[in-house]
């Protein structure tokens, strides 16, 4: 199938986007249909927990401009309810199915929700994830609550803290791990970011969990830590990660699971069996792939970059034959801007025993981070030093030793790399925005009848 | 129009801040901030710093989906 044929991309936001963007500029002339849950057209999420909470930028303004005209049949406001791979069809929540000859699967993920459903119903319990959210934790904030509590240190719940601050607001973060954004980024920029957070005034509590939501008439009215600790708050944002969107795929026989639905290098989808398919691509946060740079280990990224090159990987394996087709290859890396602060990641911190501090330095809140594993370089973490990126990134496809040769002009005070740090994803309040997902297989596969097909499997 | 910037690409360069203030801002030393939906009279600056960025990080089109049901 080259240039004709029936595509079926379900989830429409960046990586479905791209890939049905690319699609049509590769010269595919067939049939094409984006299915998407959200009824808006494709919109960018960064902004959510940044311009938007600050107010400069409305909710609903952030869409996502098209980087080419897109011919394609947009079916928004449905929801994907099950794929069946041996007639090849899509059932749509609203009955109509979907036949595909291609199917790219980008549906993303979600923000996990407070696990005690009563406490989360209570008016004043928020999530991040969608505009429709960001439109409801901005107005909130701006209405001026007297505490706003985030549940989880990752990225998103620090944004929201620094923007909590920005806008002059008391904050409480409350993180099980023993500091933000550690899960991400290991110890050492771990402590540096707990230090950011306190000197911006956030009142940060490492160690404990939030055991109780309390509220009264319907309405929050404060929080319980498992220290003995309590606050008053008429706002709490829970930002404990992120829940892959793969429940729609049960019973598919599909490689589908919690961490995600497992892919080659090259975006096809595993079944359970570990074979590969050669009809259902997978894209983006949802996609679970392995990477050599990082000795095969299957990635989990919540990244917006990878987000479209594996889109446009996808796209363009999914109408090219065998030998044409291209590997996801690209260096995973990521943004986020909190307390005044560039950070840049490029590489996978996560996978390192090693870090040092390669240029500038913590006390100026201006450096670069490198990381290694086994003596050569996987990361390298940027603060408010974007420039100096590229370098390791050059040092990190290359695979170059670690610690890095301190060749720069400004040298640092020490240079002796020290533990990284990184702890189990099971000691964080908050998901990893990476996940390495090769050494913990999701489930155990147990065979039995399906009526599908009877080779299906199911898994418990 | 609206727009996105790549901010993985991105590296500070503020050419397209000069160019477009209203439009985009330096957040902090180098964390760039920008308007996704632009304002009409904005139209030509954004063209302009589109044009100017020397990492090519500044996408500006239609809306995506436009049209779409
Ligand atoms: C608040 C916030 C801030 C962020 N900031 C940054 C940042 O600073 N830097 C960075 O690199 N990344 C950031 N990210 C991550 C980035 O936005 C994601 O990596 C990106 O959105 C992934 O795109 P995607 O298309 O794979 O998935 P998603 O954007 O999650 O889209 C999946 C879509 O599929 C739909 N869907 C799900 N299930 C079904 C179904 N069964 N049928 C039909 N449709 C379905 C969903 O409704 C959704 O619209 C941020 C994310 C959030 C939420
Ligand atoms: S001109 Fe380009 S590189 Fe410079 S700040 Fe703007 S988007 Fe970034």
């Amino acid at each position: 199938m080259i240039g004709e044929g029936r595509i079926v991309v379900v989830g429409a936001s960046l990586a479905g986007l791209r890939a049905a963007e690319t699609l049509r500029e590769q010269g595919f002339a067939g049939s094409l249909t984006l299915v998407g849950e959200e009824p808006h057209p494709p919109y960018d999420r960064p902004p959510l927990s940044k311009q938007v909470l600050l107010g400069r930028v409305r909710a609903q303004d952030v869409a996502l401009p098209s980087r080419s005209a897109v011919d394609a049949r947009w079916k928004l406001g449905v929801r994907a309810g099950g794929v069946d791979p041996i007639e090849k069809r899509v059932i749509l929540a609203d009955g109509e199915q979907l036949a595909y000859d291609r199917l790219l699967i980008a549906t993303g993920t979600r923000a996990r929700p407070w696990p005690n459903a009563d406490e989360a119903r209570l008016d004043g319990v928020l999530t991040l994830r969608t505009n429709d959210d960001a439109a409801r934790l901005a107005e909130r904030l701006d209405a001026g609550p007297r505490r706003v509590l985030v549940i989880g240190a990752g990225f998103i719940g620090s944004e929201i803290a620094s923007a909590c601050r920005e806008l002059g607001l008391d904050v409480t973060v409350a993180e099980r791990g023993p500091s933000p954004l550690v899960g991400a980024l290991g110890g050492t920029l771990g402590t540096f970011a707990g230090k950011l957070q306190r000197a911006h005034g956030v009142d940060l509590r490492c160690g404990v969990t939030v055991t109780a939501l309390k509220g009264r008439n319907g309405r929050l009215t404060g929080a319980e830590f498992s220290d003995g600790g309590r606050i008053d708050a008429d706002v709490a944002v829970v930002a404990l990660g992120a829940v892959r969107n793969t429940e729609w795929l049960d019973g598919s026989g599909l490689a589908a699971g919690p961490r995600g639905v497992a892919c080659d290098a090259g975006c096809r989808a595993f079944d359970m069996y570990g074979i590969v398919t050669d009809d259902v691509f997978v894209a983006g946060d949802v996609a679970r792939f392995p990477h050599p740079l990082f000795e095969y280990q299957m990635l989990s990224l919540e990244h917006w970059g990878n987000a479209v090159a594996q889109a446009e990987v996808a796209a363009h394996n999914m109408i090219s034959p065998g030998p044409r087709r291209r590997p996801h290859l690209t260096v995973p890396a990521f943004w986020s801007s909190q307390f005044g602060l560039n950070i840049k990641s490029v590489g996978v911190p996560t996978f390192s025993d090693q870090v040092v501090i390669a240029q500038g330095s913590l006390r100026e809140g201006r450096f670069v981070a490198v990381y290694g594993y086994r003596g050569r370089v996987t990361a390298a973490v940027s603060v408010n030093r974007a420039k100096w990126l590229e370098h390791y990134q050059y040092l990190i496809e290359t695979a170059a030793p670690f610690p890095p040769a301190p060749g720069a002009a400004d040298r640092p005070g020490s240079f002796d790399p020290v533990p990284s740090d990184v702890p189990s994803p099971q000691l964080l309040s908050h998901g990893p925005t990476v996940a390495l997902t090769g050494h913990l297989p999701d489930r155990h596969l147990t065979l039995v009848r399906h009526e599908l097909s009877p080779t299906a499997a199911h898994c418990r | 129009m609206q727009i996105v910037v790549d901010l993985n690409r991105c590296q500070s360069y503020a050419q397209c801040v000069f160019l477009a203030p209203q439009v985009f801002e330096l957040h902090g030393e180098e964390a760039l901030m920008f308007r996704p939906s632009v304002p009409d009279d904005q139209h030509e600056r954004v063209r302009r710093a589109e044009a100017a960025c020397p990492v090519q990080a500044i996408l500006v089109g239609e809306p995506a989906g436009l049209g779409a049901s």
